[in-house]
């Protein structure tokens, strides 16, 4: 506690250096997020066209899977080994490492999602009259939202902790400060890293949290009644 | 501008092929020969020593059914919280200093969450109507535990020990960034020099042993759970169909 407490460059949190590189801080913010919401935003594109395909074709589920587990087994660090002699340090690099890191747990849980809605109800809406797309739009996709969402939450949650190792990139983010920290052997940037990205995290999960209640508004009456 | 930039490549790949074909860069302190036995050794450590830890606290909750809380925070903060910010992290604390003793304790924290949410799932999940039968068979409680609970979740416990074994492998690459001499050395020292040549026999190592750690785990599989096979084969769906649900791997 005492050290939490202490106000030297020697304490856990100096806080005076918190104080003084509040702007700096706001820009790793904004890098931080603008990463996350590109990379995550660019792989839910490319997952629902690889999900497309795959519930058109079934035969290519296990091919995709494969290929993106491929993908995300190989540890970032050796993918922007992989990509920085070829697209060079950057924008560009970091973004395609952290696309390609969301496509398996992304693509994963769109299929699902959809797999899981009841033949019950797809007959139903079929009894309805609902023609295939009107069907797949507004009984399909809706019921397969939650799952949908949980994916997105995972994915995103996973690429705010990737976009740290990003600054190796030289594309800012909190990993500048862990990196920073690191480098001099002090503990403040460090830890503000950490803690900063964890409540980045966190709140990217919350809002999705929301964002569900929002699209689900069936799930919550049927947890009151 | 197309032929610029395929000359890049023939040209990146030709420093590539010169690194690792110059006999100097495979031995001594810092060569391929020693990082690589540097980085198994760490993985396999942490992977035990976590394996150790996890899985007899999962099995026990596992087995009386409770603590599925726990289970998915456990694995909920582990995907949170970054893992280079842990390596950092326990840099700064001067009892663990800087190289191997951050990055292995790191390692076998980011290694606890998925091993131990694997084998609390996989214990807890195992059909109520088998356990009953095995009861009203007579066993004890231990007995359910080892001759009934373990085998079937032990496809899961597997599908545990993978996650996290593939993870480590990824995040000891990391180590390099704290001054641990691994294979990821050649990424960081590829990057600060402009070297790309070191640079890309840095990735193509790593990826080649984390891929090499994905495919053991997939062998062990089969090999420990063959039941598993003949009932894909008679199209009878598996016990576990929540292995991918489970589990996800955190960042690496």
């Amino acid at each position: 506690m005492t050290a939490l407490l202490a106000n030297d460059a020697n304490s856990l949190v100096w806080w005076s250096w918190v104080r003084g590189h509040t702007h700096e801080i706001w820009l790793a913010t904004g890098q931080h997020f603008r990463l996350t919401v590109v990379a995550v935003l660019i792989g839910f594109l490319l997952s629902t066209l690889l999900a497309a395909v795959v519930l058109r074709f079934r035969w290519t589920y296990g091919p995709i899977l494969s290929a993106a587990n491929i993908l995300y087994t190989i540890p970032s660090l050796a993918l922007f080994g992989f990509l920085i002699p070829i697209t060079h340090l950057g924008f560009r690099t970091a973004e395609i490492g952290l696309v390609s890191y969301t496509l398996l747990i992304l693509t994963r849980n769109i299929v699902t999602g959809i797999d899981g809605v009841s033949v019950a109800v797809k007959e139903s809406a079929d009894g309805m009259g609902f023609t295939r797309w009107r069907r797949f739009l507004s009984v399909d996709l809706r019921l397969a939202t939650p799952a949908i969402i949980a994916g997105v939450r995972i994915a995103s949650v996973t690429t705010v902790g990737l976009v740290t190792i990003t600054a190796l990139v030289g594309e800012g983010g909190y990993g500048v400060f862990i990196l920073d920290g690191i480098n001099r052997r002090f503990t403040t940037p460090t830890v503000v890293g950490a803690v900063c990205s964890v409540a980045l995290a966190v709140t990217l999960d919350v809002t999705f949290v929301l964002i569900e209640r929002l699209l689900t508004p069936w799930s919550r009456r049927g947890i009151a009644a | 501008m197309v032929q610029a930039r395929h000359r890049g490549l023939m040209h990146t790949l030709s420093l590539f092929w010169h690194y690792v074909t110059t006999a100097n860069n495979w031995w001594g302190t810092t060569g391929i020969v020693e990082r690589t036995i540097a980085h198994v050794r760490i993985s396999v450590v942490a992977t035990f020593v976590a394996a150790a830890i996890a899985l007899p606290p999962s099995v026990a909750l596992g087995h009386v059914r409770k603590g599925g809380l726990l289970a998915v925070s456990i694995v909920n903060i582990g995907r949170a919280i970054p893992s280079l910010a842990i390596i950092a992290f326990l840099t700064t604390l001067t009892f663990f200093g800087f190289g191997y003793r951050p990055t292995l304790v790191a390692l076998i924290v980011l290694a606890i969450p998925p091993i131990f949410t694997n084998a609390y799932t996989g214990v807890r999940n195992v059909d109520r109507d088998i356990v009953e039968a095995a009861r009203g068979m007579g066993m004890t409680s231990n007995e359910v535990l080892l001759r009934v609970e373990m085998p079937s979740a032990l496809p899961l416990v597997i599908a545990g020990l993978r996650i996290s074994a593939v993870q480590v492998v990824a995040t000891a690459t990391l180590g390099a960034i704290v001054a641990f001499e691994c294979l990821g050395s050649f990424i960081t020292e590829g990057i600060a020099q402009q070297d790309d040549g070191k640079l890309l026999t840095g990735a193509v190592l790593v990826a080649v042993l984390a891929l090499i750690t994905d495919g053991f785990f997939i062998l062990l599989q089969r090999a420990l759970t063959p039941w598993m096979r003949r009932r894909k084969r008679r199209g009878i769906a598996p016990v576990t169909a929540d292995i991918d649900v489970a589990a996800t791997a955190a960042a690496h």
